[in-house]
């Protein structure tokens, strides 16, 4: 996209330029007109790019010493813990890293939710991001599996099983993951080499996302459609290269804590027993971020049910943009919405809450309802609100609820919702 | 398009394009197949085990293809338990005779066959196996009664050498 032609001033600039327009591209980050009511919530997408930076750097350095074998990884792991200089904070950093990328990711994804940041023209955009999600989760559980521990082990054996329940093909299909009769050596190696190679696949798809993005512009608080460059725009440097970096500098500080406070509180102590395919851990669970769709599999009583409502519950999101009906994008004119909401908010909490719990009674029942609501919430209440619902007037521009002064009498008597906002 | 009659050309793009199909499928079909368990996995195909210093009512674990099997020596309590059970209580119907063919030894893979967990000995609602992963209750034959999973214990190949060895795989 051109916003504007640009020219650069060297002689040396401009001849690059007519080669490589590279000076081009970032003459148009730093000048790109973004709105100018973004808040703190739209601060997660710059967060996220230093998630994966700090992952892939970390990662690097730790590969340096990891070695990727059945026999030697539990060990080489200690060995990166006590023996390599500072091995004990970067593997602190990557695994706690791990926790707060998808910390930030759970709230870029409910920022969208929350100002309909997925509906038309921004559908590319929402569902690149929902496939970097789920290469998220592929690159965490194998990370996981890499320190050949005993949540390594037996997490890896029945997040693999999960493909036991295609029908007839099942069996074969694990087999061919494992490449063998069991998680082992084969299945190791191979994670390694997949671990090492998601992230760069996130990488390209993250510029993918941003290219998406910078075609219609961001979606904003108030989330109607502006005209770039205008008076309801500011330019993306300085002002919110400013905005994204405290709010980044904000995200150290909780990270820092992790690592430098708790940096196992986020994981399991059985992981510190090296993996013995012979005993199985009393109490399995998957690490916290994925705990959610854990009580989904749980909560249904059938095997292949279980695998099919756990994945529908990831690819649902990707058919978001066709199943809300509202032609209104931020909740803060959606007052029905706004509530159910926060219901969905509330009933992801509860399902995680729950996928760490045993499986049973009461515990059971709860999983159940969560599950049966959070698929009400995305096949029912969205698609029938956005033809009941009764929606609040929608400013015609950014300026004009914060300036006042506007000759729409009824935006003007509903500015004081968005100052609560 | 109807009006358009086939010529040389395009028969030579099809033709061209089914070659190179063929020919992206033969390249990408190694490609998969190395992922396939390899010669060495393939060779460590059967075990053999002492079971002489097994008494009743007790259960040895041993390792075959990277998998625990469970060798129990049941008690005659078990064995008429397992056997008085009728066939439609079950949700996986296989009767214990064709189980375990010599009814004091129980020779079966350790895996549940819900997500592939070691189900723990001697628990559960039917005195047999008990997954602690998502709570498949197994009898004493490891026949699932209760729970997610779908199928009963997986019975591996084997056979008694002798009276106090037997071969698995």
């Amino acid at each position: 996209m051109s916003d504007h032609q640009y020219t650069p001033e060297s002689k040396f600039g401009k001849w690059f330029n007519d080669r490589l327009p590279l000076l081009t591209l970032a003459n148009h980050l730093t000048d790109y007109p973004t709105p100018k009511n973004l808040n703190y919530w739209w601060t997660f997408g710059g967060i996220l790019t230093f998630c994966l930076i700090t992952q892939i750097v970390t990662g690097l350095v730790l590969a340096m010493h990891y070695i990727a074998h059945a026999d030697m990884a539990f060990d080489s792991v200690e060995h990166i813990m006590r023996d390599v200089n500072y091995g004990w904070l970067i593997r602190y950093i990557h695994a706690n890293g791990a926790s707060m990328f998808f910390l930030a990711v759970y709230i870029h994804i409910f920022r969208s939710l929350f100002y309909g940041s997925y509906k038309a023209p921004r559908e590319i955009i929402w569902i690149i991001g929902i496939i970097i999600y789920l290469l998220m989760m592929a690159a965490a559980f194998m990370g996981y599996v890499l320190p050949w521990g005993q949540m390594s082990f037996w997490g890896a054996t029945v997040i693999t099983n999960l493909f036991s329940a295609i029908p007839l093909v099942g069996e074969g299909i694990v087999t061919w993951l494992w490449g063998g009769y069991s998680v082992d050596n084969p299945t190791l190696t191979r994670f390694f080499t997949l671990h090492y190679l998601i992230p760069f696949l996130i990488l390209g798809l993250v510029v993918l996302h941003i290219w998406a993005l910078h075609v219609p512009g961001n979606n904003n608080p108030v989330g109607i459609d502006i005209k770039k460059p205008s008076k309801d725009t500011v330019p993306f440097h300085p002002y919110i290269v400013i905005k994204d970096g405290f709010a980044l500098l904000m995200f150290m500080i909780v990270f820092a804590f992790f690592v430098f406070y708790t940096p196992n509180i986020l994981g399991h102590a059985d992981n510190y027993i090296e993996a013995d395919p012979l005993v199985t851990p009393a109490h399995i669970v998957p690490e916290w971020y994925l705990l959610p769709f854990y009580a989904i599999l749980r909560s249904v009583p059938d095997k292949l049910l279980g695998v099919v409502a756990m994945l529908s519950a990831i690819f649902i999101l990707a058919a978001l943009p066709w199943l809300d009906t509202s032609k209104i994008r931020s909740a803060v004119f959606r007052p029905l919405y706004r509530q159910f909401y926060w219901i969905l908010v509330a009933d992801v909490l509860i399902l995680g809450y729950v996928g760490a719990m045993p499986a049973e009674g009461l515990y059971l029942l709860i999983a159940r309802v969560a599950t049966a609501y959070y698929f009400l919430h995305f096949l029912v209440i969205l698609p029938v609100l956005g033809y009941k619902e009764k929606t609040l007037p929608i400013p015609l521009s950014i300026t004009e609820p914060v300036l006042g002064g506007s000759p729409n009498l009824a935006t003007a008597k509903n500015k004081e919702s968005f100052k609560i906002k | 398009m109807s009006e358009k009659k086939t010529n040389r050309r395009d028969f030579l793009f099809t033709a061209t394009y089914a070659v190179g199909a063929v020919g992206v499928g033969a390249t990408i079909w190694p490609m998969i197949d190395q992922m396939n368990p390899d010669a060495s996995v393939k060779a460590l195909a059967s075990t053999e085990v002492d079971i002489s210093a097994v008494n009743p009512g007790k259960t040895i674990t041993v390792l075959w293809r990277g998998k625990p099997v469970f060798i129990r020596r049941r008690t005659q309590d078990e064995i008429v338990e397992a056997r008085s059970v009728k066939l439609e209580e079950l949700k996986h119907p296989e009767s214990d005779e064709d189980r375990a063919k010599n009814p004091e030894w129980l020779v079966m893979l350790g895996v549940c066959t819900h997500l592939g967990c070691v189900p723990l000995d001697q628990k559960g609602d039917y005195n047999g196996w008990f997954c602690p992963c998502h709570g498949s209750h197994y009898d004493t034959s490891g026949r699932i009664r209760k729970g997610p999973a779908p199928t009963n214990m997986e019975i591996p190949k084997y056979e008694f050498v002798n009276t106090n060895t037997i071969k698995i795989g």
